[in-house]
């Protein structure tokens, strides 16, 4: 008896980790949390892409919740994105943008092209600030409560549908 | 005709080591010990990008980025803990290779050494079995039924 309940520990041992394995396999590698989650907004010091002489620093992210969205104008899901993006500055939301890795003509081209719903934009044309939020390709979205601390990463294209389950819901829960 | 073939093969080389550099750009090391702690640190962090490449090996933007960043660092003159710190900092323990142990990689780390151990476990049980039934004698009165038993097909 005591033999036929070694035995079997065997094929459950198996069971159990195919099931834990096979989870693994359906896990979406590039939809890991940001590293910065909970952290505050990293120090930074840059000019706006509008003005060269205005200095910013991380302080431009104190004092409201903000969305930050990384963006540039050689990203074309930057473009389709903007529809969106105008939608929640309509919807009384403070949007930062950071201009990554682009030039201030291309930029502000882009601006009034597809619309600008942003209060400011941080010019980052070497990517310095993009790094330390690590970022890894545009764009991407960030949520920083009053005090400056991330909340909420999101990777990639805004849809619609993000807007409504994931970046309303979360900028209330910041609030 | 030969002359035209040595051209062509040079032109080849110069195109292929053009596209070489093109991917992994070169830098100047003080020392071979500052090279090595370079190739070993680009080769040990995974591209955030491109999921299944080292950045040593890897053409994305950001890839790029990260070994400028290892590079500059390591001018710096920051040990290779710190260097790592600064990017899991930025891009998660995601980009190791070689994920740290911390109470979150227990399992990761230990079930391969558990497994081992278990497996070990099992096979001094099974010998010992196995040394402990071919010890047993058999008692006098099995002995007899053996002898019967082999007595009655000889003698049929």
């Amino acid at each position: 008896m005591k033999r036929r309940l070694l035995l079997l520990l065997l094929p459950v041992g198996f069971l159990g980790l195919a099931l834990f394995f096979y989870q693994g396999l359906s896990l979406d590698p590039s939809q890991r949390d940001s590293a910065l989650m909970a952290r505050d907004f990293p120090a930074f010091e840059a000019t706006t892409l509008r003005d060269e002489n205005r200095r910013v620093d991380q302080s431009l992210l104190q004092g409201d919740v903000t969305l930050v969205n990384v963006w540039g104008e050689w990203c074309p899901a930057c473009k389709q994105e903007m529809p969106q993006l105008l939608e929640l500055a309509d919807r009384g939301i403070r949007m930062v943008g950071v201009n990554y890795r682009d030039t201030r003509e291309k930029g502000m081209e882009f601006l009034s092209e597809f619309g600008d719903p942003f209060e400011t934009n941080i010019f980052d044309p070497e990517g310095e600030l993009g790094f330390d939020l690590g970022v890894y390709g545009a764009p991407e979205t960030f949520l920083v409560d009053a005090d400056g601390v991330i909340r909420y990463h999101h990777k990639g294209y805004v849809s619609p549908q993000d807007v409504r389950e994931r970046i309303l819901p979360e900028v209330e829960k910041w609030r | 005709m030969a002359l035209i073939r040595i051209v062509a093969a040079l032109m080849l080389l110069v195109m292929a080591s053009g596209a070489v550099a093109a991917g992994i750009e070169l830098r100047e090391f003080d020392d071979p010990v500052t090279e090595k702690r370079y190739r070993d640190l680009t080769a040990s962090m995974r591209c955030p990008l491109c999921e299944n490449q080292a950045i040593n090996d890897s053409d994305a933007p950001i890839s790029a980025d990260m070994r400028e960043r290892v590079y500059q660092l390591l001018q710096d003159g920051q040990s290779d803990i710190e260097i790592v710190n600064h990017m899991v900092q930025r891009f998660g323990e995601y980009i190791l290779y070689n994920p740290r142990l911390e109470s979150r990689t227990y399992l990761l780390w230990g079930l391969p050494i558990a497994l081992v151990l278990l497996g070990a476990l099992v096979v001094v049980l099974m010998i010992r079995a196995r040394r402990n039934a071919s010890a047993k004698a058999l008692s006098a009165e099995e002995r007899q039924r053996i002898d019967a038993l082999i007595n009655r097909k000889r003698s049929s």
